[in-house]
């Protein structure tokens, strides 16, 4: 008994070690934690239950049966945040270069596993070379398991990576199909063939940075959600940002006390929407003043600027936001804005986190680079994503709400819980302009007869009134009181039950 | 007395002025251009006229425009603010022969006033003491050498129509004169259209002191003391108070005397000020007289008890002043400071836009003279002060007290603003100590300001609040629903907190009122009125109230208090650990990268690809809205780049020049 236990102290401290010193602080020194370290700074202190630590790898070719490390690669195990359950695995990249060998990929296997059974979230940290050369398709078996259970959990529990060294090959498509993809400037990188590959086949010399960095696809690409500084910062904000999230799509949205009034007011909201219909203005001051303690997780901040989407609370629950911003293209609806609402309007509905539209769209973006791009099935999506959704949805219509558009953002028609218009808001077919050019074209002519049309055009449907008098917005509130207005309907709203017709599953024209 | 008067001012100004009008149960006209149509003045009066689009040129300085809105309300008098149309005789004159009244000195005073050599003329004749020089226009440089050699350099060459430091130059010794004179005559000309100049002695780090003068239409004349402006940025009055720390009696009654002979001399009534520099010796020489209230009216209210704006009302409804010289009053000390929107980080470059986020600090005697509110506009047509925010105390440290603390809870988002500017200024030691002179902000904080070094003892106290409120957050996110049974985290007591370049380990003993925190073994007590996502925090210890603006960052806070803003990095010791660990990143070199301040059209492009230049110097010049903005390198560098070509709009932030 007593050789036992020193045998497994002895063994807990090899495993303890991962790679060993050296690569230790070869990984300190690139700028990273260790797999441990993250995984101390992700969970409450003392809340990490690991399992697997003595997993081995089975490998005999290339030499491998003589370098076995306990764990092989990766850390895995349950712990807590703020109290609340989660399944961690992080990949360790001292041993082997974090590389997946069929043994590590058994080891996120069973945790996924665990996770959907009792309903918590999985945090990926990702630092990992890739597959295990010396497994072969051993190593690609492994990846495809652990695919194959991302897919079953999604929409079961919310699955976060946290792409934290290298993630290239099939290794990206592991937190390309979670929810959310976070990354860390400067030293992690994400690509489905690397530079070398890139230059042999299309003879294009780019860097590592360049292809895959955060910068890239927090900005270019939008395959990541938000980007951080350091490791440090990177496992302190996803503990804030884990804050939000429902534990699985049974429990809904978690609640904390909150110090913010339900009853503020805001009079500067007032003034938000200019006087003048082409000016500009900040709709994330809205979103900023209508939160709980002006706090707002935005993701994709840096992509798709034309539309805010992110997580707030409001008296202490989460709620999903999303919102045109005039800053940027007037706010119109183009192909990567309508991709980026649909993902995370799908992603509210599945875990019934009740979703908050702010509206100032003026329609699609025109032109040959949207068309081609397939702006009509993209465009779509964000349309489905809404209409399919069927947990509370609360809309307020600020200024422009035209077109097409104006059906896509959460109208009525589409099943909108609530749907509220400020006085300053225009609910029309287009523009006064674009609709007189249309009707009265026999008096294109005449710039006085077109500017007395467009007044009157103006006059009749640039307003809330035409919609509120069909229903189609419940009432004309006070910007000032948007807050007090959201508590209340959202308030009366959790009870709300909403069930889409039974399916094996929807087509969503992808 | 009148019952109607009609304010052709905007802001502040004519807001004050409507309060005296409300409190004195006379109704008021607004006027605005189409740029204020929201404005604060136009809600406040009683009626209000709008007078023409934005630039004040076309609105506010439109005389006729102005007679037709008092014509149509009824408006019997005028009161004209300062700028604008204050100083205008033209205006006066039209308003008299509407038969309206002015609330403001004569015609004959504010023209003999308005001319800098006919002013000193008058001045001299009147007793008055004026900088040794010559009276006459010079018109050649013979005569301007032959007068310079007499008064002794360094001299001062000036316009004679001129004002806010247009057409000022300094020569030290002939070869300056020389180059000087065709400067300014041409300044002069292009300002003014009048390219006369005259000559008098420059007086080296000059005291700037004024003396408020206040006379009926009966003959009676009175002086309400003096105040001392000499914190100025660019001819540009920056924090005013009285009395003057400088002064003595002697002096103070010399000069008093003095302007209430030149204002007899020319017939004045209505308020008006003299305005004097003041050598090292106390030996003082008039400048000039502004025939008008003066934006820093308020800090001699504050002394003296009276309603300056009333007083004019009184005076021009052609009542008697009512008290005498010997029953002027003074008590204790009073402070001003202008909250400008313009940005001290980027050389004080106007700033302007929506006001996010505006609250007003309250507290013991202070006053709040301001024209603006949350969700209000900044306008880029005017003059960028937001605010004047004075205090009031029995002593002057008293006042600064005061002032500094209603500074460090005034709440301004959105456009750049010099709050944490007057702050750092209002701590300064010689500042405290009265050593000042019009050169001190230049000699103090140079061209540009980026925040202050906080005293070791302030640093701690700060520390210690940061990590007591990342304890109250912790414990409010350990109260999440969905909590694992038997889970019921303790918020972590032990933090490190990294302020200022400093490293603290705080330990919070217990959170009440007061709380207690350990800081590197020293104990703090205080109680902290805070919450998460309170932007203003009250920190009390030891009788003393700190107000502290917080805004919540990644891994901590950032703390705006005392002139300084810093980001207080709260974490674990753990995390602390860890991250010490991390090499440090190396933050990109920006200060190569030339961004416009606000978005505008290029104007020119001084620098060429290649050229080698200094820190100061002129890259290029912005347009915004008929402001001309003179962009120019931070460090000394080697232009690498130059992205853009005159006429180009661009918008804020965007990349203009890159520097190597």
């Amino acid at each position: 008994m007593q050789e036992i236990l020193q045998e497994l102290e002895r063994r807990r401290r090899a495993a303890r070690l991962g790679g060993g010193e050296g690569r230790i602080e070869a990984q300190h020194r690139q700028g990273k934690l260790t797999a441990r370290e993250r995984i101390e700074l992700l969970l409450d202190p003392g809340s990490f239950e690991e399992v697997d630590m003595f997993a081995e790898h089975r490998c005999g070719d290339f030499g491998m049966a003589g370098r076995r490390i306990p764990g092989d690669g990766v850390v895995t195990g349950q712990g807590t945040i703020n109290g609340r359950l989660v399944f961690v695995f992080s990949q360790d990249f001292t041993v082997f270069g974090g590389s997946l060998s069929e043994a590590h990929a058994e080891k996120i296997c069973k945790i996924m596993d665990r996770a959907m059974r009792v309903g918590a979230p999985v945090i990926g940290l990702n630092d990992s070379g890739g597959a295990r050369i010396q497994e072969g398709i051993a190593s690609l078996a492994g990846y495809a398991e652990v695919f194959q259970r991302n897919v079953l959990a999604s929409g079961v529990i919310p699955q976060i990576s946290m792409v934290m060294g290298p993630c290239a090959g099939g290794a990206v498509y592991s937190p390309a199909m979670t929810d959310f993809i976070f990354m860390v400037r400067d030293t992690s990188y994400m690509f489905v063939t690397g530079p070398e590959v890139v230059k042999t086949v299309t003879q294009e010399a780019v860097s590592r940075e360049e292809l895959g960095g955060a910068s890239t696809h927090t900005r270019k690409s939008g395959v990541a959600d938000l980007a951080f500084d350091n490791d440090v910062q990177a496992l302190h904000e996803l503990r804030r940002f884990f804050d939000f999230l429902p534990l699985n799509n049974r429990d809904g949205v978690p609640e904390r006390p909150s110090f913010d009034d339900p009853e503020r007011e805001e009079p500067s909201l007032d003034t938000l929407v200019p006087a003048n219909p082409n000016r500009p203005y900040d709709m994330k001051e809205l979103v900023l003043k209508v939160v709980d303690e002006g706090d707002f997780f935005e993701l994709q901040k840096d992509y798709a600027r034309n539309i805010i989407i992110g997580f707030g609370r409001i008296e202490g629950r989460t709620v999903g936001i999303v919102a045109n911003q005039p800053m940027v293209l007037a706010g119109c609806l183009d192909i990567a804005s309508s991709v980026k609402a649909a993902r995370f309007v799908r992603f509210c509905d599945c875990f019934n986190i009740p979703i908050l539209t702010f509206v100032d769209v003026p329609g699609f973006l025109p032109g040959t680079a949207q068309e081609h791009g397939g702006i009509i099935k993209h465009g779509a999506k964000l349309l489905f994503a809404y209409a399919e959704a069927t947990v509370p949805k609360v809309t307020v219509i600020t200024r422009k709400a035209y077109g097409g558009a104006y059906d896509v953002m959460s109208s009525k028609h589409l099943r909108g819980d609530v749907n509220y218009a400020w006085p300053t808001a225009e609910i029309a077919v287009m523009g006064p302009k674009g609709a007189v050019e249309i009707i009265f074209r026999k008096d294109a002519g005449d710039p006085e007869k077109i500017a007395a049309r467009t007044e009157e055009y103006r006059r009749r449907f640039a307003n809330p009134f035409v919609a509120a008098a069909r229903g189609y917005v419940d009432d004309v509130i006070m910007p000032h009181g948007t807050r007090r207005r959201l508590v209340q309907a959202l308030r009366w709203l959790r009870g709300k039950r909403l069930e889409n017709p039974p399916k094996k599953h929807d087509n969503l024209p992808l | 007395m009148f019952e109607k008067i009609l304010i052709a001012n905007r802001g502040e100004i004519a807001c004050r002025i409507i309060r005296t009008c409300r409190a004195r149960g006379i109704a008021t006209v607004a006027v605005h251009s189409e740029a204020d149509a929201g404005a604060r003045h136009v809600e406040m009066a009683d009626e209000a006229v709008g007078i023409g689009p934005p630039p004040a040129r076309d609105s506010y300085l439109m005389i006729d425009r102005i007679l037709e809105a008092c014509r149509r309300t009824g408006a019997e008098a005028v009161h004209p603010g300062y700028g604008f149309l204050s100083e205008n005789a033209l205006f006066a004159e039209a308003l008299a022969a509407a038969g309206i009244v002015f609330i403001g000195p004569p015609v004959a005073a504010i023209r003999a006033m308005g001319d800098k050599i006919e002013s000193k003329r008058l001045a001299e004749a009147a007793g008055v003491s004026t900088v040794p020089g010559h009276p006459d226009a010079v018109r050649s440089l013979g005569e301007a050498l032959h007068v310079a050699r007499a008064i002794g350099y360094p001299v001062m060459i000036k316009a004679a129509a001129g004002g806010g430091g247009k057409g000022m130059r300094i020569a030290h010794d002939e070869q300056e004169l020389e180059e000087g004179l065709k400067r300014a005559q041409s300044e002069a000309a292009s300002s003014f259209g009048d390219e006369r100049v005259f000559l008098e002695k420059f007086v080296e780090r000059p005291r700037h002191i004024e003396i408020q003068v206040l006379g009926d239409r009966h003959g009676n004349l009175v002086h309400l003391g003096e105040r001392e402006c000499s914190i100025q940025r660019r001819h540009q009055k920056v924090v005013e108070e009285a009395p003057s720390p400088f002064l003595d009696a002697a002096t103070r009654e010399a000069m008093g005397a003095q302007a209430v002979s030149l204002a007899r001399t020319v017939g004045y009534h209505s308020a008006g000020t003299v305005e004097f520099i003041v050598d090292r010796d106390r030996n003082f020489y008039f400048l000039e007289m502004n025939t008008r209230l003066q934006v820093e009216h308020p800090v001699t209210e504050l002394v003296t008890g009276r309603d300056l704006v009333w007083d004019m009302i009184r005076i021009a409804a052609g009542e008697p002043l009512g008290f005498t010289q010997e029953e002027v009053e003074f008590s204790g000390w009073a402070i001003e400071a202008r909250v400008y929107a313009e940005d001290p980080a980027r050389g004080f470059l106007p700033s302007s836009g929506r006001l996010v986020r505006y609250r007003e600090p309250e507290g013991e005697g202070l006053r709040i003279d301001s024209g603006v509110f949350e969700g209000g506009e900044v306008s880029i047509y005017y003059d960028p002060m937001i605010a004047k925010l004075c205090a009031h105390g029995d002593t002057r440290d008293r006042a600064a007290d005061r002032l500094a603390a209603g500074l460090d809870a005034f709440l301004l988002r959105g456009p750049a603003h010099n709050l944490t500017f007057l702050r750092a200024i209002l701590d300064h030691p010689d500042f405290r100590a009265g050593r000042l002179s019009t050169d001190f902000i230049a000699e103090t904080f140079g061209a540009r300001f980026a925040g202050r070094q906080l005293p070791e003892p302030r640093l701690r106290m700060l520390a210690a609040a940061a990590a007591l409120m990342t304890w109250r957050e912790v414990a409010r996110a350990c109260r999440i629903s969905g909590r694992l049974p038997g889970r019921d985290p303790e918020p972590e007591r032990s933090w490190a907190v990294a302020l200022g370049g400093r490293h603290f380990e705080a330990r919070i003993a217990e959170d009440g009122t007061p709380a207690t925190v350990e800081l590197d073994g020293e104990r703090f007590l205080f109680a902290l009125d805070w919450h998460p996502g309170r932007m203003l925090a009250e920190l009390e210890t030891d009788g003393e109230r700190l107000r502290i603006q917080v805004e919540t960052v990644a891994e901590g806070f950032l703390l705006i208090h005392g002139g300084a803003e810093l980001r207080a990095l709260v974490r674990s010791h753990r995390a602390a650990e860890l991250a010490a660990r991390m090499p440090e990143k190396e933050m990109p070199d920006t200060s190569g990268l030339v961004i416009a301040p606000m978005p505008g059209l290029i104007v020119s492009v001084a620098v060429v690809p290649g050229q080698e230049v200094k820190a100061g110097q002129e890259l290029l010049v912005l347009e915004a809205m008929k402001m001309e903005n003179v962009l120019r390198a931070e460090r000394d560098g080697v232009v690498r780049e130059i992205h853009v070509r005159p006429a180009d709009a661009v918008a804020a932030d965007q990349l203009l020049v890159t520097l190597a």
